[in-house]
C-alpha cells in the first residue's frame, strides 16, 4: 500500500532552482566562447588590464586582417583546407556508410552477421594508438605530408556503418524494399530512390556529428602537415601561438575565426545534432 | 513523410525487362555480388588505414626505426619495451595523465549526472537548453585551450583575479603552469568543460527512458529529488553510467590536445618548463616526429593501448558494482 505516490521527475515541473541551476550551467558553457569573442576584439592594453575586458572592443577587423596577413600561417588557406577537409571526409562518410549499413539492414548475404560483428568490435579500438605505423603506412603509399594523408583514414567509421544500420532497419520496412525489387528495380536503384530519401534525418545526424570532429582534428594533422604551407586551420592556430612572444588578441582572433564555422552548425544543426547524441546513448 | 509515396517512382523508373539470359546473369550479380560491393569500402579502407596500423604498430615496437637514421633497421627484440621501464620521462608522463584523469572524469560525471536531472523536467525551452550545453562539445579544443590559457596565466589571468576576489587571493600571484597540482587542475577544467553538456545528454536520454511507474511504484515515503535521484535514477541508468565511464577513460588515458596547447610553447610537446603536464599521448608524438625514434614512440603506443585496456576493465568491474545493489 503506497500511500504517497511517487511523481517521476519528466513529469515534475522545472522550479526557479532548477532555472538557476541551468543558467549557470550555461553560463560556465558560453563564457569561454564569449571571452575568445572579446579578446578578438579588443587592443593589448584591454588584454593586459586588470581585471581584464569582460565587454568586446571595436578591433575584431584589425585584428583578423593582422591573422591573415602573417607570413608563414597560412591562415587564410587553412580555413579552406579544413573545410575541404571535413567537406570531403563528410560526404565521404554519409554515402560508405550508408551504402554498408543498408546492405547490413536489408540484404541477405552469407557472413552478414559475423561481419557485422566484426563493426561492432572496431567500434572500441581507439585508433589513436596506431599513429605511429599509419605514418609508415603513409609513408609507403606516397602520403605524407600531404592533405591525402590526412583526409584518407576519416573516409568511413564503424560507427558510421553501425549507426546506420540501425536506423535503416527501421526506417525502411521491408515490404518496399521486397516490391521495388518485383517491379525489377535494381539493388543500387533501390539505395538511391527508396534509401537514401527515407534516411535523410539520419544523414543530417551523422554528417554534422562527422564534420564536427574532422573539423576539430589536431594530432593527426599536426603530424602530417606541421610547417607545410597548406596546414588545417587547427594546425595553423598552433603555429600562431607558438613563439617567443605570444600577441593574445591575434591568436584569439584566429581561435575565434576556427570556431565560427562550428558555431553557425550548431545553430542550424543543434537539434540533429542533440539527437544524434542522445540516440547513439540508448543504443550502445 | 510517407514511404509508401515513393513506390510508384521506382515503379516508374524500373528497367525495361531484357533477354532472358543477361537478366538471369544481372539477378544473380545483383544478388549474390551486389552486398559485399556495398560493404567493402569500408573493409578495404579500415582494414588499411584502421586496423593494419594497429597491428603493424606491434611489429615496428620490436624494430630500430628512426627517422633522422633510415639505415639503423633491424629487430631490436624487446629493447625498445626494456628502455621504458627506466625511462624517467614516460614514468613522469604516466603519473601526469592519471592525475589528470582523476582530476577530469570524476567531477565531469558527477556534475554530468546533477546536469541531467535538472533537464530531467518539465522545462520551457527544452531543446534550447540541450543545445546550449553542447557548445563545449563543439568548439575545437584548440582554440578553447588558448583561452583557458589566458584564464589561467600568472599576470592577470581571471582565474587568479578570481581567486583574489574571493579572498584567496596570494602576493605573488599563482603560476598555474608551474606545478603539477595547478597545472593539472587546470588542465582538468579544460576538460571538464568540454565533456560535462555531452555526458549529461546521455545520461539524460537514459533518464527519460526509464519508465515512469518504476518512480510511482517506488514506496520512497516523501522522497525529496535528491533521494529519488539517487536511490532510483542512478541505478536504473547504470548501463550508461558504465559506458560514459569506459568513454572517458579511453579519452582521457589518451589526452593530448589540452596539454598540448596549455603550453607557453606548444610546438614543443614538452607539456611545461620541466614537464609537469606532459601525458603520454604527448610524449608519443615527441619521441616519434622531435625525437624521430618511431620504433620507441611505437612501443609506448603499445604500452598505453595496454594501460587503457586494464584501467577500462577495472573501471568496468568497479562502476557495475558501484549499481550492482539491484
Amino acid at each position: 500500500m503506497t500511500t504517497y505516490a511517487n511523481r517521476a521527475p519528466q513529469d515534475t515541473r522545472g522550479t526557479w532552482m532548477t532555472y538557476l541551476g541551468l543558467s549557470l550551467v550555461l553560463l560556465f558553457s558560453a563564457f569561454p566562447v564569449y571571452w575568445m569573442f572579446v579578446i578578438s576584439t579588443s587592443t593589448d592594453e584591454a588584454v593586459a588590464a586588470s581585471p581584464p575586458a569582460l565587454l568586446p572592443g571595436s578591433q575584431f577587423l584589425v585584428n583578423v586582417r593582422e591573422v591573415f596577413t602573417l607570413n608563414e600561417v597560412y591562415f587564410a588557406a587553412s580555413l579552406i583546407n579544413s573545410v575541404l577537409v571535413a567537406g570531403i571526409i563528410t560526404a565521404a562518410t554519409l554515402f560508405f556508410c550508408s551504402l554498408a549499413g543498408f546492405a547490413f539492414a536489408k540484404l541477405r548475404f552469407k557472413g552478414r552477421n559475423a561481419l557485422m560483428v566484426v563493426v561492432i568490435l572496431t567500434l572500441t579500438v581507439p585508433n589513436q594508438l596506431g599513429i605511429v605505423a599509419l605514418y609508415i603506412v603513409m609513408g609507403k603509399i606516397g602520403w605524407n605530408n600531404t592533405l591525402l594523408a590526412v583526409i584518407a583514414p576519416g573516409l568511413v567509421s564503424a560507427f558510421g556503418v553501425f549507426y546506420m544500420r540501425q536506423f535503416i532497419a527501421h526506417a525502411v520496412p521491408d515490404e518496399l524494399v521486397e516490391a521495388a525489387r518485383i517491379d525489377g528495380a535494381l539493388t543500387l536503384r533501390v539505395y538511391w530512390n527508396i534509401v537514401l530519401p527515407a534516411i535523410r534525418p539520419a544523414l543530417a545526424v551523422l554528417g554534422l556529428l562527422t564534420f564536427v570532429m574532422a573539423w576539430n582534428d589536431f594530432q593527426w594533422p599536426l603530424i602530417q602537415l606541421n610547417g607545410t604551407d597548406f596546414p588545417t586551420s587547427m594546425v595553423a592556430l598552433s603555429d600562431l601561438a607558438s613563439g617567443n612572444y605570444v600577441i593574445y588578441r591575434r591568436v584569439l582572433a584566429g581561435a575565434f575565426l576556427a570556431t565560427v564555422p562550428l558555431i553557425v552548425l550548431l545553430l542550424i544543426g543543434g537539434r540533429q545534432i542533440v539527437r544524434g547524441i542522445m540516440e547513439g546513448a540508448v543504443k550502445s | 513523410m510517407s514511404l509508401t509515396e515513393l513506390r510508384p517512382a521506382s515503379h516508374r523508373q524500373a528497367p525495361p525487362p531484357g533477354p532472358g539470359k543477361t537478366k538471369h546473369w544481372l539477378y544473380r550479380f545483383d544478388t549474390k555480388t551486389i552486398p559485399y560491393i556495398f560493404i567493402s569500402p569500408f573493409f578495404i579502407l579500415f582494414a588499411i588505414f584502421g586496423v593494419f596500423p594497429l597491428i603493424f604498430n606491434g611489429v615496428v615496437a620490436l624494430r630500430n626505426w628512426r627517422l633522422d637514421d633510415p639505415t639503423l633497421t633491424g629487430w631490436a627484440g624487446f629493447a625498445n619495451f626494456e628502455r621504458l621501464f627506466t625511462d624517467e620521462d614516460f614514468w613522469n608522463a604516466l603519473g601526469n595523465t592519471f592525475g589528470i584523469f582523476i582530476l577530469s572524469s570524476v567531477p565531469q560525471l558527477l556534475a554530468a549526472l546533477i546536469i541531467a536531472n535538472l533537464l530531467n523536467r518539465k522545462l520551457r525551452g527544452t531543446t534550447y537548453w540541450r543545445i546550449g550545453i553542447l557548445l563545449p562539445y563543439l568548439t575545437p579544443v584548440v582554440a578553447s585551450t588558448l583561452v583557458f590559457a589566458i584564464f589561467f596565466s600568472r599576470d592577470n589571468g581571471l582565474a587568479n583575479w578570481f581567486l583574489s576576489l574571493v579572498g584567496f587571493g596570494q602576493e605573488t600571484p599563482l603560476d598555474w603552469r608551474a606545478q603539477k597540482w595547478s597545472a593539472w587542475i587546470a588542465i582538468a577544467t579544460m576538460v571538464n568543460w568540454k565533456w560535462i553538456g555531452y555526458n549529461a545528454l546521455l545520461y539524460l536520454s537514459a533518464m527519460q527512458s526509464i519508465p515512469k511507474d518504476v518512480y510511482e511504484a517506488a514506496a520512497v515515503d516523501g522522497a525529496g529529488p535528491w533521494r529519488q535521484l539517487w536511490q532510483i535514477t542512478v541505478p536504473m541508468i547504470q548501463p550508461v553510467v558504465v559506458f560514459t565511464v569506459i568513454l572517458s577513460t579511453i579519452g582521457g588515458l589518451q589526452l593530448f590536445n589540452e596539454p598540448m596547447m596549455f603550453d607557453e610553447n606548444p610546438q614543443s610537446a614538452g607539456g611545461g618548463s620541466d614537464h609537469q603536464f606532459q601525458t603520454i599521448a604527448q610524449l608519443i608524438y615527441k619521441v616519434g616526429w622531435k625525437d624521430l625514434d618511431l620504433g620507441y614512440a611505437a612501443s609506448m603506443s603499445w604500452a598505453l593501448f595496454l594501460i587503457i585496456l586494464v584501467v577500462a576493465g577495472i573501471n568496468f568491474a568497479l562502476t557495475r558494482r558501484i549499481g550492482g545493489g539491484r
